[in-house]
């Protein structure tokens, strides 16, 4: 993984992490697990006292994917910066795609740094979450 | 509900001192289903280099909560209905990556409150500084929350 990681250039793709649909029973372990105790997660009845149709799944739980696809990349500690902007809510049974794309690489702080444009798509082409991020190459 | 009062920018949340614990760190990596060992198995950690199991790049985020219903007390103190709360934007700088047996340090605050669509929509920013007990920088966290307000500027 990491020798590959020095022909890495600008356009180089990372490897997509495809998720299982994400349940309940997702939703319920990633709760109690991450800290995220927010019941518009977990109690459909709070979801419906304001008018939504169902519980939606933790932005944190995509992130954590993204976070996943990163790390299957670079050893984490190679990772500077990661951020993102959640786009849109992930309802119960969708199956979201992490992607990810080296968009620049520049010498920062005595090393090579690429940053990274990624995003997470469920399965009807909703884009959920749009990040970035920035890791240090050997 | 009532625009959030600008005055609470500068405002430092309690800190919360917490122990990083195996436990937690195998249920997080079990429920994202993941696969890399390194993150549940500490006899890979360590064959990988890390003094135990490594804290993975997003748990910092939830490390301070986990108690219920005090997690979102400071929400509450502002007049925020957590039902209507969305998660806007959150991101991470990373200084040192921590492990199983750290005891972290998360200082939060207040950086920033607006509101767009005539209130409908108001925007809070909290920043946490994460540090080991020793004062080693781990890394800081920012978190846009995104207020909804059925009733307004609709």
């Amino acid at each position: 993984m990491t020798a590959a990681l020095t022909d890495v250039e600008v356009g180089t793709e990372l490897p997509p992490l495809e998720l299982a649909p994400i349940t309940r029973t997702t939703l319920a372990l990633f709760g109690p697990a991450s800290g995220d105790l927010n019941p518009i997660h977990l109690d459909i009845d709070v979801a419906r006292s304001v008018g939504l149709d169902d519980v939606f799944a933790h932005g944190m739980l995509s992130m954590a994917y993204l976070g996943r696809l990163l790390t299957n990349w670079v050893p984490q500690d190679r990772i500077r910066a990661f951020a993102v902007r959640f786009a849109a809510i992930t309802p119960v049974h969708a199956q979201p795609t992490c992607t990810g794309r080296v968009v620049s690489i520049d010498q920062v702080d005595g090393e090579r740094r690429a940053d990274l444009e990624l995003a997470v798509t469920l399965a009807d082409a909703t884009i959920t979450l749009i990040g970035t991020a920035t890791v240090a190459l050997p | 509900m009532a625009a959030i009062d600008p005055a609470v920018i500068g405002t430092e949340l309690p800190a919360r001192t917490v122990d990083v614990e195996r436990g937690r760190l195998r249920s997080f990596a079990s429920a994202i289903g993941e696969t890399d060992a390194v993150y549940s198995d500490v006899d890979a950690a360590r064959a990988a280099g890390h003094a135990d199991l490594p804290v993975p790049p997003t748990f910092l985020f939830g490390l301070g909560l986990g108690r219920g219903a005090a997690d979102f007390a400071w929400l509450a103190e502002l007049g925020v209905d957590l039902r209507h709360v969305l998660h806007g934007e959150q991101s991470f700088t990373y200084h040192a990556v921590a492990h199983a047996g750290d005891t972290l340090t998360l200082a939060p605050k207040i950086t920033d409150v607006f509101a767009k669509r005539g209130g409908a929509l108001q925007f809070l920013v909290r920043e946490t500084e994460v540090r080991r007990a020793d004062g080693t920088p781990i890394a800081e966290l920012k978190e846009t929350i995104v207020v909804r307000d059925p009733g307004a500027g609709t």
